[in-house]
């Protein structure tokens, strides 16, 4: 075990990353999901976690909240081992928005929003995700007491991202959080999402499969592919120098890169 | 009394209490139970039975058209009923198992000795009237095909259909027995309750029938009776049949019943059947009129005519006229229901939850509730004498038992199924398992809980119409009773309610249905 872990001074606790996989492997039955994966996210950036269907992404964004364990390797949070991390603890510290939103469908927004503080025990959960739903542009007074059955896809989503925001958490996963939606008002969320998370300079990993939008907001890219780390860098550089003929193929499909 | 079974009659004597159903708290003051078999002359001999024992000032609770012999025999075994009226031959062929031979004397000391000897169950001296299975035939198939003997009818039976009572049928000295020694092949046999028999037989449904010799229908329907020139069916007594506990605590009861030896002859009988069957007159009525006449009771016999609950009256008028036993009918028959009914809640729903965290053997279990619910009802509540007698216990665990199968189902889907975005998400955020099934799946799945329990209300309604059998009671005592002694007007008078009943109860299921329904997801929205 690293030294660093225990009562790190300040500078040093800077240079632990945030999210760090190192060596993870899992499997299920026979097949080999993820293969000696390593990655590290450092505090207060956004990673894009690319790739094709089945190539691993969202099992690795799951070992991060334990909802997923890994066989061989090592997961750890702000620099602590998640295998000594209480499973439901770490859960509720993290942010989580999936695919669809997974709204709770008879709670009303207000009530969704405020899941994470209520279950934490804050002390005014109410005004915490009234204040979340109006950084994702969801003013309270209009939405609280709306079901989600009663919103837009894009609106759900937005109610999915405060909800995942509204315990103030320093990291937050992201699981396809536009995949289901139209362009336009995809273009709406990446922007508003992109700004929002640079703006409260939280750590954030987001699975999509959406290339040109990852590389417009993330600060790098982890390109994945059949459970196996093909390239992680910054977009500029990812669409410049891609290290191998799968991650430029990747990229111009995507119209990501013109071809040479 | 083992322990549970102790233990589950007073809880259900608790829940009782109120609707005038009680056990009497000690032996020497209970009640004599007296119950009959499910034909007309059954009903009308147990009758005089509980009423002449009343007139020596003996209280009665009656069961009268409990069930069939099996079912009369192993609830007076059992202890659950005193007294019924039993056939020497029945006691010798049904229950004995023996062939039928001897004198109707010869037969009746075998079996006084036999059931003394065996189960300590007494056969009383008889009544008087000797009585046999008839076989019966239309008038005009009997001039037709030249017909007086069972040996006549042997030429012409592959062109006839039977229609023969359940109980002739599965008796060797009913229907196999007759097949053998006349060598009848009818082209078909059908198993035909007492009540449509004869209308089948009418009608030209079925072309013969079996009958007893002093059974009051024959008249009414001018029916042409075949000799029994082998002399198969074996003249059979009747007697009351009399249980251990009785015979050895209440001499007063036993003689009260002795009083009847030898006081019915087959000519008094048949009148009185038909006045029963024919006529439509009340059991009560005639009985009362048949102590009257044999001098057992004072004061004339009361001969009703056209103001007598007769067969005139329409349904409305009878309706009306026995309201006050219908709502009381009602009364039980919706307690069973709602008792059955919350027990099976209170196993099934932590059942269905149950089988959620155990997938593997869910399908398994679910699989077994659901053969419960295909046993044919009247053969699981026959199931129940053995271990709880007759009456309301047995019945509320028959009704209990086939309840659970939809509610189990639609709880462990409801839940299974509950929204897995909403549930994956909300795990994911750190919500612990009991969080995510108390405020989500439960929640989501509660309409699909209540929509079980409604089908179950339902079958239970209809059900317990059948509780009756057993002497349970309720809206199945008509129907029973106005089977056995052909009674439209009373079998629509238990059928009549018991179908607007289901309707209520499944409507009021709705409501609490959808107030189950959360905000969110009702159609519709806010």
């Amino acid at each position: 075990m690293p030294d660093d872990r225990h009562s790190p001074d300040a500078s040093a606790r800077d240079r632990i990353p945030a999210l760090r996989a190192e060596g993870v492997e899992k499997r299920y039955g026979t097949v080999r999901v993820l293969d000696r994966v390593s990655l590290a996210v450092e505090r207060g950036e956004v990673v894009a976690l690319v790739g094709e269907s089945g190539a691993g992404k969202t099992t690795l964004l799951r070992l991060f909240n334990r909802m997923v364990s890994a066989d061989a390797g090592e997961v750890s949070v702000g620099g602590r081992d998640i295998e000594t991390l209480d499973p439901v603890g770490l859960r509720r510290s993290i942010g989580y928005v999936q695919q669809e939103g997974g709204l709770i469908p008879h709670w009303s927004v207000l009530r969704n929003a405020a899941l994470v503080p209520r279950l934490r025990s804050m002390s005014s959960p109410t005004d915490l995700a009234a204040k979340a739903l109006e950084l994702v542009g969801l003013p309270a007074e209009t939405f609280a007491d709306r079901y989600p059955s009663e919103l837009s896809g894009g609106q759900r989503q937005r109610v999915a991202l405060a909800r995942a925001l509204a315990a103030e958490p320093e990291i937050i996963l992201l699981d396809e959080p536009w995949g289901a939606l139209d362009v336009i008002t995809r273009a709406e969320l990446v922007e508003s999402v992109q700004r929002l998370l640079h703006a409260i300079g939280v750590t954030a990993l987001i699975v999509t499969h959406d290339i040109p939008n990852a590389i417009r907001m993330a600060d790098r890219i982890a390109v994945l592919r059949n459970g196996r780390l093909e390239q992680v860098a910054e977009p500029e550089t990812i669409r410049s120098e891609p290290r191998t003929r799968y991650v430029a193929d990747l990229l111009e499909r995507a119209g990501a890169r013109s071809p040479r | 009394m083992s322990r549970p079974r102790a233990l589950l009659a007073v809880l259900v004597g608790s829940c009782l209490l109120g609707t005038g159903y009680r056990d009497p708290p000690t032996l020497q003051q209970r009640a004599v139970v007296v119950a009959s078999k499910t034909f007309g002359e059954s009903y009308l001999l147990a009758e005089i039975f509980a009423q002449i024992l009343e007139i020596r000032g003996i209280p009665v609770t009656r069961r009268l058209g409990l069930g069939a012999t099996e079912i009369t025999f192993q609830a007076l075994r059992a202890g659950a009923i005193d007294v019924y009226p039993e056939y020497t031959g029945t006691g010798l062929v049904a229950i004995l198992g023996q062939t039928p031979e001897g004198t109707p004397e010869h037969v009746f000391r075998t079996v006084s000795r036999i059931f003394r000897e065996r189960w300590g169950i007494r056969w009383l001296p008889p009544l008087g009237f000797e009585n046999t299975y008839a076989i019966a035939v239309r008038p005009e198939s009997a001039r037709a095909d030249r017909l007086r003997t069972l040996s006549d009818l042997a030429e012409v039976a592959p062109g006839y259909v039977g229609g023969f009572s359940p109980d002739f049928v599965g008796r060797s000295d009913g229907l196999a027995g007759m097949r053998g020694s006349y060598d009848l092949r009818f082209r078909d046999t059908r198993s035909l309750m007492q009540a449509v028999k004869y209308e089948a037989l009418a009608e030209g449904e079925v072309d013969v029938i079996d009958a007893y010799s002093t059974d009051g229908l024959i008249s009414r329907y001018d029916l042409q009776i075949l000799a029994d020139d082998l002399d198969f069916f074996p003249p059979y007594h009747a007697a009351p049949l009399v249980g251990p506990s009785l015979w050895r605590g209440r001499p007063d009861a036993v003689r009260a019943l002795t009083e009847l030896a030898g006081t019915l002859d087959e000519e008094v009988m048949r009148e009185l059947n038909r006045r029963v069957e024919v006529d439509g007159e009340g059991v009560a009525l005639v009985a009362r009129d048949a102590l009257a006449e044999i001098g057992l009771v004072d004061g004339p016999p009361v001969r009703l005519g056209a103001d007598d609950a007769g067969a005139g009256q329409s349904l409305g008028a009878y309706l009306w006229e026995n309201r006050n036993q219908t709502l009381a009918l009602t009364a039980r028959h919706l307690l069973l229901v709602i008792v059955s009914l919350l027990g099976a809640c209170l196993v099934a729903i932590p059942l269905g939850l149950i089988l959620d965290r155990r997938e593997q053997s869910a399908e398994a279990v679910i699989r077994t509730v659901g053969l419960l619910q295909t046993i044919p009802s009247i053969a699981l509540l026959a199931l129940m004498i053995p271990v709880l007698g007759i009456g309301v216990v047995p019945a509320l665990v028959a009704l209990f038992l086939y309840s659970l199968f939809p509610i189990v189902r639609n709880t462990y889907t409801g839940i299974r199924d509950a929204d897995p975005a909403a549930v994956g998400s909300a795990r994911s955020l750190g919500m612990t398992d009991r969080q995510v099934l108390r405020l989500i799946r439960l929640p989501l799945a509660a309409p699909i809980i209540m929509a079980g329990v409604r089908t179950a209300a339902v079958i239970t309604v209809g059900t317990a119409t059948l509780a009756a059998f057993i002497g349970a009671g309720g809206l199945g005592d008509p129907i029973v009773a106005g089977l056995a002694l052909s009674d439209t007007r009373m079998i629509l008078s238990g059928a009549v309610p018991a179908a607007l009943l289901a309707f209520l109860v499944d409507g009021a299921l709705g409501l609490v249905e959808r107030a189950l329904t959360p905000a969110g997801l009702k159609p519709g929205g806010s």
